[in-house]
This record gives structure tokens, sequence and C-alpha cells, in this order.
């Protein structure tokens, strides 16, 4: 599903965010990406979904080499990629069903599929009884659900996720986990950049640990592994 | 792109323009002033231009003919001296005044003292030739002086020759201060369009992560700025129509009879209004569009 294959991502300035990484996702995997602060963690995100592109190497997802890729083509590997952030990024002008609708209006999906869709992700979420609230009402936690709504409304193969829990309290983490795994457990494959020590150890999964821009650990089931 | 998706983004840009309240009526007071402006340089200078084309319309060649002494002899002459003239290229018209004819004309000018002269009059017979193009005078001329049967061409040499280059030149000054003033109307109205779109950072930056084309983005935003165009030219075109028409019909009819018009109301203001409505739009649709290029870029 996503390979890497001896990426190297250097930024104008003259720091090496990816020195050589080379990885091997598969589909219906769930992998926590941990690392200190600066080592590269979201540089490694952002080459998924092509935020940035890599000075040298390949990425494939879903077998198109990303390097390779056109700017005009972008929008159409995004549509297959959900991505949900740390700070939410819901359009505050917008209420909780328009936010999710959103994802679909801009691929020009049909009406009628795009009420049926964000009603049975609302749902998956649990937050279909309050479609017509605005983003300022909800806590964090029901903003991030309405998020990882957004990022799956267009059923997309791969959820990647730059530390989402990174600005709730544990409680509303542990929501936030449950729903990413019951995406999982219906075959989406997700890649989640964390620092939660917590989760990492007690819902195992695959970790990649990356530092200074290559990877120094990826096992399965594996533990956080940092202190403090 | 699909008949729902262009409804959707006119729906868009209207939402937007009323969203943005203050911010649309930034962009249209930039656009409602710089147009103004445009508007009125535009017609001093469409006047500026038609005195400059009178006046050079104005410059004649004055053919005196020599003198034959028998009438017959004389009459021949200056058929051939016509005909002579009117085939060399460049030239529009010739009118034959009549000595006769001359004198009449000086003493409308100067008086009943000159009557005198009637019982043997001095005067030539004289050709009037305009040329085609008034810049060609000079030349039609030299070739005139070559002919036969011509005693002398005047056209106000030297003069003729400077009044044309400073006409000229004010013409491309003119052009060069509207050409100016576009540019800054462009900057201006873009930038302040740039402010509204900066303030929509976010939301590109969703559309653009959940999947939407630059296209699809950019569309409801260069929509938008056509608005801005259309609601900033509204006023422009009624100020300068009101003035303009206002002006005319009171220094007009002073100038009856003068060589100095002011250049008639239709169909100038007809395409003064279009040129402002066009411009209008186009600077908006610009400026948007390249605006909202920035935010594309991720």
């Amino acid at each position: 599903m996503i390979q890497m294959n001896n990426v190297v991502k250097k930024y104008p300035n003259g720091v090496v965010a990816a020195n050589g990484i080379s990885v091997d996702i598969k589909q219906g995997e769930f992998v926590y990406v941990v690392g200190p602060s600066g080592a590269g963690k979201s540089t490694f995100i952002k080459l998924m979904y092509r935020e940035e592109k890599p000075t040298s190497g390949d990425v494939i997802i879903a077998g198109t080499n990303l390097s390779t890729l056109k700017n005009r083509q972008v929008p159409f590997l995004r549509r297959q990629l959900g991505v949900v952030f740390q700070d939410f990024k819901l359009l505050p002008r917008l209420n909780v069903y328009e936010n999710v609708a959103f994802a679909l209006e801009v691929i020009e999906e049909h009406p009628k599929m795009i009420r049926k869709r964000v009603m049975e992700v609302l749902e998956l979420v649990g937050l279909k009884h309050k479609v017509r609230m605005f983003p300022s009402e909800l806590s964090g936690g029901e903003q991030q659900r309405i998020s990882i709504a957004r990022s799956i409304v267009n059923m997309p193969k791969v959820v990647i996720a730059d530390e989402p829990t990174g600005n709730l309290d544990p409680e509303t983490s542990w929501e936030i986990m449950n729903i990413f795994e019951e995406i999982n457990t219906r075959g989406t494959t997700i890649v989640m950049a964390t620092h939660n020590r917590e989760i990492v150890n007690t819902i195992r999964k695959r970790v990649i640990a990356i530092e200074g821009g290559m990877i120094v650990r990826d096992v399965f089931g594996g533990d956080y592994g940092y202190e403090g | 792109m699909r008949g729902r998706t262009i409804q959707r983004h006119f729906r868009e840009s209207l939402k937007s323009l009323t969203r943005n309240g203050w911010m649309t009526f930034a962009s249209i007071s930039a656009v409602t002033v710089t147009l103004l402006l445009v508007g009125v340089f535009t017609i001093i200078m469409m006047n500026l231009n038609k005195v400059a084309d009178d006046i050079e319309n104005d410059v004649e060649i004055k053919v005196l003919i020599e003198i034959i002494d028998d009438k017959e002899k004389a009459k021949a002459a200056e058929d051939t001296l016509i005909s002579d003239i009117k085939k060399i290229s460049g030239v529009e018209e010739v009118v034959y005044s009549s000595k006769e004819q001359e004198l009449d004309l000086l003493i409308e000018d100067f008086g009943d003292d000159l009557s005198l002269f009637e019982q043997s009059n001095p005067l030539r017979n004289v050709l009037y030739v305009k040329a085609k193009e008034p810049q060609q005078t000079a030349k039609v001329a030299e070739k005139i002086e070559k002919l036969d049967n011509t005693y002398q061409v005047v056209y106000g040499e030297g003069k003729v020759e400077k009044l044309f280059s400073f006409l000229n030149t004010s013409r491309n000054v003119g052009l060069v201060l509207i050409l100016g003033l576009l540019f800054t109307a462009i900057f201006l109205i873009s930038n302040t369009i740039r402010i509204t779109i900066i303030a929509r950072k976010e939301e590109i930056e969703i559309m653009k992560l959940v999947g939407a084309t630059n296209s699809f983005v950019r569309i409801p935003f260069v929509i938008e700025g056509m608005w801005l165009g259309i609601l900033g030219s509204i006023i422009p075109m009624v100020v300068v129509s009101v003035v303009y028409y206002n002006v005319y019909n009171i220094v007009q009819p002073r100038l009856q009879g003068e060589l100095l018009q002011l250049v008639d109301l239709t169909p100038l203001l007809y395409q003064v209004n279009v040129l402002i409505l066009v411009l209008g739009m186009f600077i908006g649709i610009w400026g948007s569009f390249m605006s909202v290029r920035r935010f594309l870029k991720i």
C-alpha cells in the first residue's frame, strides 16, 4: 500500500528531515510513527500525501509513484487518502454536516450520495445527533471526531493522522483511538504519528521509530520505547 | 465540469461577497476609484485627440498659379495642373479658387478698403490641396512645386512640422498616463483581493487536502472577482456619463462654428462605458486569479 525506497528529504534551509527512509506498509495495517520532536515524523507523514516532495528516492502510494506525479494529478491521489490533523482543521463557519459533506462536494460527488455517506460516517463517529451544530459549540474530542469523519467519508484506502490526540485529554484520546481501530478493522490502512506512550503501549500495533531522519526501529506489536 | 458544479461556484461566489462584507466594500471602492480616473482620463484624452485631429486636418497647401495672359492657354494650363496634382499619391482633394474669390476673402477679413483693388486685381488664381494624411503635407507640397505653372507653394513650412510633432508627443504622453493608471489599478485591486483571500487561506488549504482540483478552488474566487469588477464599475459609468452629458450640453452650443469641437456624446459614452465595464471585469478576474494562485501550492 505504502512503499518508500531510500527517501531523502532535504529542505532548502539545509535541514535533512529524511535521510534514506525505506519502509513497506501493507493494506490494512495499523502503524504508529514515534520519535522525538524534530526527528522527521511530520515530514514522513507529509511525504505520503505529497505536501512535500522527496529530494530523492521513491514514495509509492497504492501503486502511484509520487516522485513522478504531476501537480495536477495530486488532487486525485489525495482522494484516495484521508488526512487527520492535531488541530482538526475544521471550517468554523460550516456546521458539522457541511464540514463532512465538504470533502465530497469538492470532488463533485452526487448530492444524494453525499447525504447518505455523511450520515453513515457521522453515525460511525457517534455524532449523528449534532449535525446542525458548529465546531465552536463542540468539545475538542468531538471536533476531532468530525475531522476523522471528514477524512473517511470518501472511503479512502489509507488514513494518515498527524498526532490526532495531541490536543486532547487522555479519556477523549481513547475514544478517538476506538474510532481509528474501528476504521482499521473495516480494512483501512492507518498511519498515525503520535507522542502518546500510553496508547502505543496499550493498543499494540506496528511501531516505526524515527530519529534524525532515519528509521531506527520497526517492530510489530512494539512499545513506545522512549522515556519521559 | 457539470452544471451542478457551475451552479455551486456561482452560489459560493455570491455567498462569499456577502459574507466578507467590508472586504467586499474595500475591493469595490478600489475598483470604483481607479475606474473613475480611467474613465475621466479617457474622455479627456479622446477630446484632446479630436482637437489635435481637427487642427491637423485643417492644414492645407496653397498653390499660387503662374499668371498666363492668354485666357484660353491659362485655362488649359490650370486644368492640366489640377489633373496632375490629383495624380500625386496622397492627395485627397483639390479646390480651385479664382483670384476674384480670393479678393472677396481678403475683403471679408480686412474690410472694404481693399475693394479698390477690384479694378486691377493683383492676386493670382489659387488651388487649395489637402493631403489624405496630414503628415504627408510636406511631401505632397514638394511634389507640387516641381509641376509646371506653379508660382509658389505655401503650407506653413516648419510650423506644420512642429505642430505635428507636438500633437504626437501629447498623444503619447496621454497614452502612457492611461497605461500607468491601468497598471496601478490592477496592482491596487489585486492587492485588495489578495487580502480577502489571505483571510480564507485555511479554507483553501482544506479544500486542497481533501482532493479539490486547483480550478475547483479557483473558480469561485474568480467569479467573485468578476462581481467585484462589475459592482465597482457602476458608479464610474454613471458619473462619467452624467458629467460628460452635462458638460457637452453646456459647452458645445458656445463652440458653434469654431474649429474646436467636443467629441459627440454617442458613440463616445457607449465606448467609454463598455471600456469601464470590461476593464473592471478583467481587473477583478485577473486580480483574483493571480491572488489565489499563491495559495494553491499545497
